[in-house]
């Protein structure tokens, strides 16, 4: 099976070890993946600052970019639920019939990093090994907009070593919001204390999820808190084998 | 004057200061922040348990939704159908299409009335023209009978949440409150105390008060009837006893058929209060010789909704039956309670509505007061899709603000513009990448983390570190593999 992987901007920039989790992962499963490097940014942040013009520019260089590609892979829910939530309205409104044709074609075929696997591969047990105590976020968009259910905890339950802490109130947002967390940052950062009672008190060693915005946000926490506690994106603990241990640097 | 305004929040979207500012005095307030967190989480389990008793509940809101939508798009036909059965009834129905001409419309009937005194039913409507101060100034004394509007009456505070007003006092609060406002210098803190003293309170007051002002939760179209439920028998008695019924309903609230409350009540008691039913449900039409008030007048508020009505993504904020579920199932609203929307429309509703009610020139704030979490929409009985129309209003304020000069120096509209020039790129995108690896070296300190960043990045590190930029991008370091035959890890692939 071929597929490309859309890293998106932020993991590019600031979460380059997710990327290369996702290659050695999906490798390993036999999967042919490609790289498109002009790739950018899905226009998330344009779009939820009200900046929907040059939202809509960026949705319409996305589409370019991949709409003669098989299948496309993100290891971002919120980008992915940037482009099933938002696309259809920038373009509905601002595009011409091509574009609109060739991004419902496209649509289908855009899978975030857990759907892929489990609805695409077909796969819940990826060979990984990790032996920790590891709670989940589940991010409002990976919960709300793609409704990802039990797709994540079906891949962690079949992760050898891996000893999962259900964490209380799962689904109560971290407070990040992309730049509500600035142009809101006492709130975001009073909400963000309240979850991070809750992970704490898992007594886990690492908090993951399938957005390294909202894991961004918690490390932030963690490490000015000195929490104990680090961050690790769900492909990078897939990724992790008896032969190729973590390096969980976060 | 200027006490008072310091004590008080400002609900009033006009004067109310930004969101973010607003709300600093309630997140440094334990007592405030514990009794709001503690009421919504008592509030969402109530709802929770009786929303999962309900096997059809999504299709219950997918009914409740169109119902709304359907008297939204043929409202003027059914505010007219309204009239007509309501006025045959007995009733008189007054068209406002402002807060100032629905006060003076209530105002004029008062006079009419020689009415020095009124008793009310829990209206936000009445709130959001402002109805007590003015009618106050005019020298009527109003009394709210309504326990929680009580408390905030006697207590001098003001509403933060649209069901529950004074969530955010607790029960020693109470006490504290009904002791010095009614003379009752033993009154204990049991709820049974506190509301047998409430019920002495108000007794007089249903007894001798002839005059009435409601809201309505429904009017109903084909029979030109109102219904107003509650929890406490406080309405039932405010609309039985006196000689003259107001009531003051946006226009927004009609319902087409009687048959459609079999939907609406069912999911507006479980998404507002956690119960099957309210447990007082009243319903009237017109005037009946010998039973409840003999003049009864409507005043049909249009106050900016018309306007929301005529767009098609934020028409939608008009189908909301205020049960405030929203709220209750809101991140941000937990934190900070109702005050710092300064408006009495707090919450996911009230940061979608308030703007619009003032033609979006007023409350800008709101629209960006949420993270986008969608957990409001996904509680909504009546499907309003509140991310969609907070990110429509968004667009609506950055419009209006990107023709000001002075936005050009704003560091968020500066930076956001230079990210769309980059984004178009990638040979720019890159390049900006290794630019900011060079220059975020000088914030990084040696455990490789950002602990302090200036302007706009300072509101991140105010309370959060960031990790610092890694090496290599993943673009680069996938640019620097080796070509396949990969690396080890191809080799169970091949």
């Amino acid at each position: 099976m071929r597929a490309s992987l859309f890293i998106t901007c932020y993991n590019d920039t600031l979460f380059p070890e997710t990327g290369k989790a996702v290659v050695s992962l999906l490798e390993r499963l036999g999967v042919q993946l490609d790289f498109h490097p002009k790739q950018t940014c899905c226009g998330q942040m344009h779009a939820n600052s009200g900046f929907r013009g040059e939202a809509y520019s960026q949705a319409k260089r996305l589409v370019r970019l991949y709409q003669d590609t098989e299948t496309v892979v993100i290891p971002s829910s919120s980008c992915v639920a940037m482009i099933r939530d938002q696309y259809p309205g920038l373009i509905g409104e601002l595009g011409n019939d091509s574009l609109r044709k060739d991004f419902a074609a496209l649509l289908p075929r855009i899978y975030e990093l857990s759907e892929f696997l489990i609805d695409r591969l077909g796969v819940e047990d990826v060979g990984a090994y990790f032996p920790h105590r590891v709670t989940y976020h589940a991010s409002c968009h990976g919960v709300r907009a793609l409704h990802l259910g039990d797709r994540p905890y079906r891949l962690l339950a079949k992760v050898r070593g891996l000893d999962l802490a259900t964490l209380p109130n799962v689904d109560r947002c971290c407070g990040f919001g992309g730049t509500f967390s600035v142009k809101n940052a006492e709130v975001s950062s009073a909400m963000l204390a309240v979850k991070l009672q809750d992970v704490v008190a898992t007594g886990a060693e690492y908090c993951t999820a399938l957005d390294n915005s909202c894991l961004m946000h918690l490390s932030g926490a963690m490490h000015r808190q000195y929490a104990g506690m680090k961050t690790i994106h769900l492909a990078e603990i897939l990724a992790t084998t008896e032969a190729s241990p973590a390096e969980a640097a976060r | 004057m200027t006490q008072a305004a310091a004590s008080h929040p400002i609900l009033d979207p006009v004067f109310a200061p930004p969101f973010p500012q607003a709300a600093l005095p309630v997140l440094r307030n334990p007592q405030l922040r514990k009794n709001v967190a503690h009421a919504i989480d008592v509030i969402q389990a109530k709802r929770a348990k009786l929303v999962a008793e309900k096997t059809d509940w999504q299709e219950l809101r997918s009914s409740a939704s169109a119902i709304r939508a359907h008297a939204l798009e043929n409202l003027g036909a059914y505010l007219e159908e309204f009239e007509t059965r309501c006025t045959a009834a007995g009733g008189t129905v007054h068209w406002a299409a402002d807060a100032p001409e629905a006060r003076q419309i209530i105002l004029d009937i008062l006079r009419r009335e020689n009415a020095t005194d009124v008793i009310k039913i829990k209206t936000m409507t009445s709130a959001e023209i402002q109805l007590n101060p003015i009618l106050e100034a005019a020298g009527v004394n109003v009394f709210e009978t309504d326990l929680a509007e009580i408390i905030l009456q006697l207590g001098e505070e003001e509403p933060s949440h649209i069901v529950v007003p004074a969530l955010h006092i607790n029960r020693s609060q109470v006490r504290e409150i009904f002791s010095r406002r009614m003379g009752l210098k033993d009154l204990s803190d049991d709820p049974h105390a506190l509301t047998a003293a409430a019920r002495n309170y108000l007794r007089q007051k249903f007894l001798t008060i002839p005059t009435a002002i409601s809201g309505a939760n429904f009017l109903i179209a084909e029979t030109g009837g109102v219904a107003v439920v509650e929890s406490e028998g406080n309405g039932r008695m405010c609309l039985t006893l006196p000689r003259t019924m107001i009531t003051l309903a946006g226009i927004e609230k009609v319902l087409p058929r009687f048959q459609d409350l079999e939907v609406m009540l069912q999911v507006l008691a479980r998404s507002a209060t956690g119960e099957r039913m309210n447990p007082y449900n009243s319903l009237w039409t017109g005037v009946t010789p010998g039973d409840g008030p003999l003049n009864f007048h409507v005043v049909l508020l249009d106050n900016g909704r018309s306007s929301i009505l005529s767009k098609p993504t934020e028409r939608q904020t008009l189908k909301c039956i205020r049960c405030a579920a929203c709220m209750n199932a809101c991140p941000v609203y937990r934190q900070t309670g109702g005050h710092a929307y300064g408006s009495v429309y707090p919450g996911p509703i009230g940061a979608i509505l308030t703007p619009q009610l003032t033609q979006m020139r007023h409350a800008q704030s709101l629209p960006f007061a949420s993270s986008l979490c969608g957990a409001c929409y996904e509680v909504c009985p009546v499907k309003i899709n509140i991310p969609e129309v907070l990110l429509e209003l968004r667009s609506q304020v950055v419009n209006q603000e990107r023709k000001d000069l002075v936005r050009l120096f704003d560091p968020m509209y500066l930076g956001l513009r230079i990210a769309n020039l980059l984004f178009a790129r990638a040979w720019l995108f890159h390049t900006a990448q290794f630019l900011g690896r060079i220059g975020i070296r000088f914030f990084t300190r040696k455990d490789g983390w950002i602990h302090s960043l200036p302007s706009v990045g300072g509101k991140w590190t105010q309370t959060r570190d960031l990790r610092g930029f890694p090496k290599q991008t993943f673009h680069e370091w996938w640019a620097s593999r080796p070509p396949a035959p990969g690396p080890a890890l191809n080799k169970e692939a091949k």
